[in-house]
């Protein structure tokens, strides 16, 4: 490679410059401003975000352009992902400036941490072989151990970070450990190379890599069996760490091992189907089981991220000419509805200011906030998959895929775990709608506010234009024929 | 000639090194051991044309690794004596841990001795010393082929360098910090104060 092919390489990164740059100016500005820039560096990296969210869909050449020695990509697969992360990201960093100004935390870096973060989701997105795979992923994780240990007076919140950490650490180490063994056994780590080499079903050490890695990324996404640190975690970190933590990284985590999957091993999908159907028919069991009985919000929303990231897994066992469209669909719009969930959570305080996340004090909600708890309720229906929303797109489309993929069996698991799941869902909501009032409960603060209308408002009103992101994504996914 | 016994030297001196590491009474004597097992280590590196690689090896281990035990040992108060009483204990187990990694090395170097070395493997042979010495052709496949995961290595010593800051700096409201500028505008009026104190009480400070 010389200066020349670089200089036009970059030109197809203008989203990720766009957040580098913007992450390190915004840094800058935090250091020599004075502390009440706070407020302006949050809006200006929400900008960032929504800029490199909106290049990343522009710029997405019609063919996928493999750039850096094939080591990166950048496709409509990964500009349709891109845009997602950076609006749910953007609306998770706008959750947390009231939260963190209540509780004297506004610091700068809490908005550059997030931002760096998406950077490394970026990476993760657009990775084209496992070097790129690895810098992604801990680019992203090292930003998130930090927000999840943000509040560091806090003692729930220190032990989120550090739990956080060691597990994360762990599964950097097996999805390094796999990327060994692949090079090791292939010479390689292109997903390109390592596609015509994987034809060779009878090289084992290579099959044996793929599982390491794949558990490793499994990791990231919080599926059954690697899932036990998810409610914990989620139930210590601030509450909006906790709404960044279940959307824009989960759905890079799964975009990345639907990549990884279909591009570099789309050929011998019989070698990773039966782990990755068992792996969703786990996370399906015990994200649906095991949320019944949580009496606390934050880890019964963990429990449904598991449950969801099951459904993902489900898409990507369809295989890489059904998965990665309904893949892409669902993902986004369970970003898109949990972030607005985390929205509804973050605007439950009582009257002294301190948030409520047990579901006992949910009661009487509609009769103290009609309009949030009809927010709470879109949003609930949405992510069961009640028929009109926006959730129920997504989950159809899995469905579909699932049954042309061949795999019909974890279709019909699908259905039924979704019909467990919809039972504590809807408790959460006879508690909001029937039961009498317990507390005052106070709404959120404007941009939260701000945030949760937006969500809903999005949720409620894109159900006509469905078909927009349908063919939108159809077109994103269809490349990897 | 010259190569030979400078070889001979060296792996000796850090074998000596080695032992006296776990057998010094002393723990910071075993540190400043650990050093000197760093620098021969690095000979030998020079020795085998791997310049890069041990200027590294002092870099990064002298430099920083073995200082900051250094720092550890000072800093902690630990009994060493008491430590080491269960030497002997375990000494057999030690041994038996040692041979295990012994045999190990035996046999990835005899297979790697009689194996055919997979073409896959060998994608990217380095340039003939010649043409670019370790360095430079380090430094032209890094600034280059892999410029991109250059610059994303240092995003992500950035977050950590965040990270640390966010989480452990506190500003403690009753440390005296050194201001120059103010320091500087210091002027006669706000440094002297003209007292009369009565004779016999003094002055209030």
């Amino acid at each position: 490679m010389n200066l020349a092919s670089v200089t036009h390489d970059l030109a197809f990164m203008t989203p990720e410059l766009v957040i580098a740059v913007g992450a390190m100016l915004l840094v800058l500005m935090g250091a020599f401003v004075s502390k009440s820039a706070y407020r302006a560096i949050t809006y200006l990296s929400v900008v960032v975000l929504l800029v490199a969210g909106f290049l990343g869909v522009q710029h997405a050449p019609d063919n996928a352009q493999v750039l850096f020695n094939g080591s990166y990509v950048v496709d409509a697969f990964g500009g349709f992902a891109k845009l997602i992360i950076a609006l749910t990201a953007a609306c998770a960093i706008l959750l947390s400036a009231d939260y963190l100004a209540e509780r004297n935390l506004e610091k700068p870096e809490y908005p550059v941490l997030a931002l760096l973060a998406v950077l490394g989701m970026y990476v993760m997105v657009s990775a084209h072989d496992l070097l790129a795979v690895y810098m992604g992923v801990e680019l992203q994780s090292l930003a998130l151990y930090v927000l999840a240990a943000y509040a560091r007076d806090d003692r729930k919140s220190s032990e989120a970070g550090l739990k956080y950490f060691v597990l994360g650490a762990l599964s950097s180490g097996i999805l390094l450990y796999g990327v060994s063994l692949i090079y090791g056994f292939t010479g390689t780590i292109n997903f390109g190379k390592l596609m015509t080499i994987a034809k060779d079903t009878s090289n084992v050490g290579l099959i044996f890599g793929m599982v390491f890695v794949l558990s490793g990324i499994a990791f990231k996404m919080s599926v059954a069996p690697f899932h036990m640190w998810t409610p914990d975690v989620y139930e210590g970190a601030p509450t909006p760490s906790t709404a960044f933590f279940a959307t824009a990284p989960k759905m890079a985590a799964a975009i990345l091992l639907g990549r990884f999957l279909f591009e570099a091993f789309g050929e011998v999908v019989s070698q990773w189907r039966d782990v990755v159907s068992i792996m969703a028919v786990l996370s399906m069991f015990v994200g649906a089981i095991f949320a019944l009985q949580q009496t606390n919000m934050k880890r019964l929303l963990a429990y449904s991220s598991i449950l969801n990231m099951g459904y993902a897994m489900v898409a990507i066992a369809a295989g890489p000419v059904y998965g990665p469209s309904a893949l892409l669909l669902f993902t986004a719009i369970y970003a898109i509805t949990s972030v607005g969930m985390f929205g509804v959570l973050l605007s439950m305080r009582d009257a002294k200011g301190k948030e409520i996340t047990k579901i006992s004090g949910y009661s009487g909600l509609s009769k103290q906030r009609p309009l949030l708890s009809l927010a709470l309720t879109i949003m609930f229906f949405s992510i069961t998959g009640i028929p009109p929303l926006l959730g129920f797109f997504g989950k159809f489309q899995i469905f579909i895929a699932a049954v042309d993929g061949g795999v019909m069996p974890l279709a019909l698991i699908l259905v039924i775990a979704s019909v467990i799941s919809a039972f504590y869902y809807l408790r959460v909501l006879k508690v909001v709608w029937f039961d009498e009032p317990s507390v005052e409960i106070v709404g959120g603060l404007a941009t939260t506010k701000v945030t949760v209308t937006g969500v809903t408002l999005m949720i409620a009103l894109l159900t006509p234009f469905i078909g927009l992101i349908y063919t939108a994504s159809m077109a994103a996914g269809h490349f990897f024929k | 000639m010259l190569q030979i016994a400078a070889f001979y030297i060296l792996a000796a001196v850090a074998l000596i090194s080695a032992i006296m590491v776990v057998s010094a009474k002393n723990p910071v004597h075993s540190v400043m051991f650990l050093i000197t097992i760093f620098v021969t280590t690095s000979g030998l590196f020079v020795l085998a044309g791997a310049e890069y690689l041990a200027m590294l090896l002092i870099v990064v281990y002298v430099g920083a690794v073995a200082v900051l035990f250094l720092f550890v040992v000072m800093m902690l108060d630990i009994d060493f004596v008491e430590l080491k009483q269960g030497f002997m204990r375990y000494a057999p187990f030690g041994a038996l841990v040692a041979l295990v990694l012994f045999a190990m090395f035996v046999l990835v170097a005899s297979a790697v001795v009689e194996a055919k070395v997979d073409p896959h493997v060998l994608a990217s042979p380095t340039p003939a010393l010649d043409v670019a010495n370790n360095t430079q052709a380090i430094g032209r496949i890094l600034y280059t082929d892999y410029i991109l995961f250059f610059q994303l290595a240092g995003m992500v010593l950035f977050v950590a360098m965040i990270g640390a800051i966010v989480l452990t700096l506190r500003h403690k409201p009753y440390v005296k910090r050194q201001n120059v500028g103010k320091q500087v505008a210091r002027t006669r009026k706000t440094g002297v104060e003209n007292t009369k104190p009565k004779i016999g009480e003094g002055v209030s400070l």
